[in-house]
């Protein structure tokens, strides 16, 4: 199964990103086989619909679920209309390798509703 | 002849010298005064317009017809603003980010896309005492999408004038490009404190990519510090005027008047400033 997770970095020591749409770097990690590759967000630069953008993304690369600190109504939008699990991490999660676990310990909250847009 | 009012920071005179300039100009020129500041505007508080025309601001948000469309992701593609998505071979619209381009229309190549009206806003018209036109554009509260409102407020004045002044939005986005793009000057407008600096320094970014010849007017001159003259002294941009912080001022401007009007010694000095644009203009006409 294919998770995504916002990164503030490249690897998996990296620190988790809070924020979805202008998050740096997404983390693809297959669950699976362990096996992990590092994306910039297409939306990260882009002057407005950051979290479409990103969510296209995430969209494409056929992800099951999604984790972040939060999400945005538009964001929220998209990715509830394409089937993907959102969940967001705790503040103990310091690095992505923690959010992995915490995901395969069924540790993490499932996001599931957001603010009115 | 169109002149850009603009600032980076907010709350530095914009509209106090974008108002000042048009006062004192007109009793010579015929001059339109656009405040393109959509998301509050207030140089109607000062001028004081008998706001007579009223239309709707339109644009054509896409609505894409399932049965027509073959899910190519075209018009995701095309879409700049991200204002279209594509799930499972469905297509997404987010109409608060739509610019109302017709890109995605353009390019459908089984014309699944016809266009919808979607009002975000209202334009209005109007004469002030001093014989200026005002126009000025309202963007609905909760439409986030000041740019399109603004190329229509451009488009809005049927006549030629001797002078255009746009007064500007706050900031250095989207929307203040739209205001200042075609500008023959833009006077920026600024306060001599470190945040005035940097957001002047961002809009010098932005108008020498554009070049647009400029200058500066330092306001409220005598808070803050230096930073903004010792700054300007290592580039090409003129400070144009300087314009005290006073008691008095503020009081005036709190009564909802025009600077020239309570304080007539700034109509000469506002068009002495419009004689120096003028031969800024000739000498430097910026980019073609």
């Amino acid at each position: 199964m294919i998770i995504m997770i916002t990164s503030q970095g490249t690897t998996l020591k990296s620190k988790p990103n809070q924020i979805f749409g202008r998050s740096l770097m997404f983390i693809k990690y297959d669950t699976e086989n362990d096996k992990w590759e590092a994306f910039m967000n297409p939306g990260v630069n882009e002057p407005g619909g950051a979290s479409i953008a990103a969510s296209q993304f995430v969209i494409d690369q056929q992800s099951s679920a999604v984790i972040s600190g939060n999400f945005g109504p538009n964001a929220f939008r998209l990715l509830e209309a394409a089937g993907i699990q959102m969940w967001t991490f705790d503040p103990s999660c310091v690095s992505i390798e923690d959010v992995v676990n915490a995901y395969k310990k069924n540790q993490l909250t499932p996001f599931l509703q957001s603010r009115k847009n | 002849m169109k002149i850009a009012v603009a600032s980076g920071k907010g709350g530095t005179g914009k509209t106090m010298i974008a108002t000042s300039l048009a006062a004192s100009l007109a009793p010579g020129f015929v001059i339109h005064f656009l405040d393109c500041d959509v998301e509050a505007p207030n140089a109607h508080l000062f001028l004081n317009p008998e706001l007579t025309g009223i239309s709707p601001a339109v644009i054509a948000i896409p609505k894409i017809d399932p049965d027509l469309c073959i899910a190519c992701g075209k018009c995701v593609n095309v879409c700049q603003y991200h204002a279209l998505a594509m799930i499972q071979e469905k297509i997404l619209v987010f109409s608060q980010l739509c610019h109302g381009c017709g890109s995605c229309a353009l390019n459908c190549p089984v014309s699944a896309i016809s266009e919808e009206e979607k009002i975000i806003g209202t334009l209005h018209q109007g004469k002030t005492k001093h014989g200026i036109m005002h126009y000025v554009g309202k963007l609905t509260i909760s439409e986030p999408m000041a740019s399109p409102i603004i190329h229509k407020l451009r488009k809005l004045p049927q006549t030629n004038p001797d002078i255009t002044i746009l007064d500007a939005p706050p900031g250095a986005s989207c929307a203040v490009v739209s205001t200042v793009y075609d500008a023959d000057f833009i006077l920026l407008v600024t306060e001599p404190t470190p945040f005035g600096l940097h957001d002047l320094k961002q809009m010098l970014g932005i108008i020498s990519q554009i070049g647009i010849p400029a200058g500066v007017i330092i306001n409220r001159h005598g808070i803050g510090d230096k930073v903004v003259e010792t700054f300007l002294t290592q580039t090409s941009i003129p400070i144009m005027m300087k314009i005290p912080y006073k008691h008095e001022i503020a009081i005036g401007l709190a009564s909802g008047k025009v600077l020239t009007d309570f304080k007539p010694v700034y109509r000469r000095k506002f068009r002495a400033l419009f004689e120096i644009i003028k031969a800024h203009i000739i000498a430097d006409p910026g980019e073609p």
